[in-house]
């Protein structure tokens, strides 16, 4: 894509990583680049992702005697919405585009850095103070309400901690929409010369999307929280019935920034997976406008199905049709990505390495996810199963088994370009082996018993369920194997793992074009783009004609050998 | 109850009408999954790296038509579904005029129901089997929501608003009543048993209940004891509308509108009258807000709608 042979012939004055510019903890404390900004995003939110997982840990713990045996019901009450509050806010929603679109956005359209710099450091003091804030409550004894903060529990009759976990949403609120400015305005004015709309990957317009999506709901959701606030601090009669006010009013602003949320954490990972399934197909993207107009079409319908979280809530008859008709629709974009997925690996020269499973992973969990939504979306099914288990089942299948199987498929597809070293893949292709079945063992479960009547933030349970409870937990203890594992060896592969090179995988995209770590202001050229993106091959041609020289780059862990391209042949 | 752990019968006519839409969606989602896994695994066998599987040109048009064939063929499928639940939801919508009316208050952490005859229960609700069922609730405190799994029935309880649902219990049997909606530490105990029972058995369970006065002889009661009568009655110097035969009227509001005098309506005319004013009326009712309990409201609604069959 770019002038390779310009940027080979400036190796030998090659620039210190970014790794390297600066080694002192102000230098990170303090930096303006956006690689250490989303590695610096990378702690916080494994660090929430630990206490988010602890807490989901002891709840399926919790879950296994239908009476309980560790904590009171309101130890419990206040663990899941722990859990809720914790992974929502501080894990799923700043997960991808904090950190790989931190990382990966300015480098994809050929920028130094985002556009305002130091406007990305403050977003991620912003999100640590909503950090400390949440840490405080849960210190102090925690809140009970749900992440959902429904009124008027919340504002008048619960006995935790609501203000302090409201105001760290808030706060942490502002960090996102800090992030989704940013996002907009580089991909606006930043582009490489030549890189036009489209010519860009798919993972930058997930960005764009997600950050716009991130700018519009927002707002909406500090306002309630705000709202919240008012009456539970000062008794401003604003959800309180009693006083003529509306607490259905609450779950209406709520779920306008709520539902949007959903696709503010799973559009970044379909970004991911497209970028994975290209590369180790060796083949372009099946569908590539039909996909943008895809992402774009989400982002919009996604805005107007909100009501669909209060079907039983006291709805007209013909407001709730709406909302179920609109759900149908936003479902048809995700089932074009799913096909359009499907058919990229056709025809295609298919690699199994561990970024490729957990790709094939999500592909396989979102779909089990996306038909769960058309249950949800059923009037007559949703009123059934609303507030049960099947809902908290097709929820983690859309953001944990979609979403965060991204962003370890992400994390290792990225690993050898963020770090300049290559994950043994062997370990990594059965940790994300373990995951997709870890995960179905965890919350298949979960459907039927929501079916058959489990409802949804129970303590205790009828004796019935306990079977499906069971299953669940020792489903979780393999799911939490999976995400440890991991850990250990990406850990090792800081230190021993081989020196990736600039371009492991043999991918398309301006970010493989520099070196691995990249340098400060990533390019030491500005590159130039004449061409649109995954040329894995010519067009019109399968990869079996695919140029040669991009394939060669393609050299899979434990395999050093010379003799692969002739393989091929 | 619960001969299998693995199913739970549906045990209301709008039960099985659920599990049927179940069903077909199910049967689908079965289909859309083989094929995306079918194709998954072939194209992932098949193209694996350096497999000898053919790999030619592929002509550009044959990928537009395929992708516009898709994406018509999925909202087709998606519309027809919609069309079809949403079609079998709407004719049950309303309940019909003869349904048994049950009134239920729920606070942390109890459900409290009444049958017209009076009886009341905690946690518990007996009913006849094959006829239909109007659930009248209100909410003391928080958000609740009334959910029996069995009939595939859940509306949620609101503090400060009537909400109503209706089925028709098709199984004699006992079934499980849960709160589905988080409502405070003891959210998970709030639970209770539904009691369907056959004609004959109701009749004779509701005769050896000890016998209060029924909802709406209790609420003409406390129509006098709360001064309503005071100004509601016919004789009264008060130029205020006589309650007789208002349940179910359109009414004339004095900003133009109209509205349809049902429970809420005159709910929210104790609570708040000034809110909706009725043409033709100053506004002069005090708010009983604080004045009247939740289950007071609940006899005060039913001795006005018990009147209003009469003619003023
Ligand atoms: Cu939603
Ligand atoms: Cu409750």
């Amino acid at each position: 894509m770019t002038d390779a042979a310009a940027i080979r012939s400036a190796e030998a004055k090659e620039p210190p990583s970014y790794l390297k510019a600066g080694r002192t903890v102000a230098s990170w404390l303090t930096t303006t680049d956006h690689k250490r900004i989303a590695l610096l995003y990378f702690g916080s939110i494994t660090f929430f992702f630990f206490i988010g997982g602890a807490a989901a840990t002891l709840i399926r713990l919790e879950l296994i005697s239908p009476e309980g045996r560790f904590f009171t019901n309101d130890g419990y009450n206040r663990l899941f919405t722990l859990h809720g509050v914790i992974m929502v806010w501080f894990f799923l929603v700043p997960s991808i585009p904090t950190t790989f679109g931190n990382f990966l956005l300015p480098l994809m359209v050929g920028a130094k850095d985002v556009a305002f710099p130091r406007l990305n450091l403050m977003s991620w003091y912003l999100n640590m103070a909503g950090g400390l804030l949440v840490l405080a409550c849960l210190i102090l004894g925690g809140v009970d309400t749900g992440w959902t903060f429904y009124t008027p529990f919340s504002s008048m009759f619960s006995n935790g901690y609501v203000v302090l976990a409201a105001a760290a949403v808030f706060v942490a609120g502002f960090s996102t929409i800090a992030t989704g400015v940013n996002f907009i305005v580089t991909v606006h004015v930043l582009r490489a010369p030549g890189m036009t709309w489209f010519r860009l990957p798919l993972f930058v317009w997930t960005q764009y999307a997600t950050a716009a999506v991130i700018v519009l709901a927002t707002p909406v959701l500090a306002i309630s929280l705000l709202l919240l606030m008012a009456e539970r601090l000062f008794g401003l009669p604003i959800f309180d019935p009693a006083h003529g006010g509306d607490p259905v009013l609450f779950q209406h602003l709520f779920w306008f920034y709520s539902h949007p949320a959903v696709y503010i954490m799973v559009l970044p990972a379909f970004g991911v997976i497209s970028e994975i399934v290209t590369c180790f197909s060796r083949r372009r993207i099946f569908g590539y406008t039909a996909m943008i107009w895809a992402i774009l079409g989400i982002a919009v319908i996604g805005f107007f199905v909100w009501g669909h979280h209060m079907f039983v809530a006291g709805m007209s008859p013909f407001a709730a049709l709406v909302f179920s008709f609109l759900s149908f629709v936003v479902a048809v974009p995700s089932a074009i990505k799913v096909f359009n997925w499907t058919f990229t690996l056709y025809r295609g020269q298919i690699y199994f390495e561990a970024p490729m499973i957990y790709a094939l992973g999500f592909i396989g969990l979102f779909t089990t996810g996306g038909l769960s939504g058309l249950f949800t979306a059923s009037l007559p099914i949703d009123v059934h199963v609303t507030d049960s288990y099947f809902v908290v089942a097709h929820f983690h299948y859309i953001m944990v088994g979609g979403s965060v199987s991204a962003f370890f498929g992400a994390l290792h597809f990225w690993w050898p370009k963020i770090t300049g070293r290559l994950a043994p893949d062997r370990w990594a292709r059965f940790s994300a082996i373990l995951m997709y079945f870890g995960f179905n063992f965890t919350f298949f479960p979960q459907f039927v018993m929501g079916y058959l009547g489990m409802n949804r933030r129970y303590h205790h349970y009828a004796p019935e369920f306990q079977i499906y409870h069971v299953t669940s937990s020792a489903g979780a203890a393999i799911l939490a194997a999976a995400y440890l594992l991991p850990m250990g060896y990406l850990t090792w592969s800081l230190f021993y793992g081989r020196k990736a090179g600039d371009n492991p995988w043999g991918a398309t995209g301006l970010e493989w074009q520099t070196t691995s770590p990249p340098p400060r202001e990533n390019f030491v050229e500005q590159p130039r783009v004449d061409e649109g993106p995954y040329l894995y091959h010519p067009d019109q041609v399968a990869p079996f004609e695919e140029a040669p020289e991009r394939r060669q780059q393609h050299d899979p862990q434990g395999k050093s050998d010379p003799t692969r391209a002739g393989m091929e042949e | 109850m619960g001969e299998s752990i693995f199913w739970l019968p549906a045990a209301s006519e709008q039960g099985e009408q659920v599990d049927h839409l179940f069903f077909l969606l199910l049967a689908v989602s079965a289909i859309v999954t083989i094929v995306v896994f079918v194709l998954l695994v072939t194209f992932a066998v098949r193209y694996r790296h350096g497999s000898k599987a053919k790999r030619g040109k592929l002509p550009n048009l044959m990928r537009r038509e395929l992708e516009i064939g898709w994406t018509a063929a999925t909202a087709f499928l998606f519309l027809f579904i919609f069309w079809w639940v949403s079609s079998a939801q709407l004719e049950g919508y309303s309940p019909p005029p003869d349904a048994l009316e049950i009134h239920v208050t729920a606070k942390q952490w109890m459900f409290k129901t009444q049958q017209p005859s009076g009886v009341r229960e905690i946690n518990e609700l007996h009913l006849p089997v094959d006829t239909p069922v109007r659930l009248v609730m209100a909410s003391e405190d928080v958000i609740h929501s009334f959910w029996v799994p069995a009939f595939r029935f859940k509306r949620d309880i609101l503090p400060g608003r009537v909400t109503q649902g209706w089925f028709t219990p098709d199984k004699t049997g006992t079934f499980h009543l849960f709160c589905a909606e988080f409502c405070g530490t003891n959210h998970s105990e709030m639970t209770g048993r539904i009691i369907v029972m056959s004609q004959a058995d109701y009749a004779e369970w509701t005769a050896g209940q000890p016998q209060g006065d029924d909802l709406g002889k209790e609420g003409a009661k406390l129509f006098v004891a709360k001064g309503c009568s005071g100004c509601h009655a016919p004789s009264s110097k008060v130029h205020a509308p006589n309650l007789a035969g208002l349940f179910g009227r359109k009414i004339p509001l004095a900003d133009g509108s109209i509205v349809t005098a049902d429970e809420r309506y005159i709910r929210d005319s104790i609570l708040q009258p000034r809110r909706e004013i009725a043409a033709g009326y100053p506004p002069i009712m005090p708010s009983f807000q604080g004045v009247v309990s939740e289950e007071d409201l609940t006899r005060l609604l039913a001795y006005i709608r018990s009147i209003g069959k009469e003619t003023p």
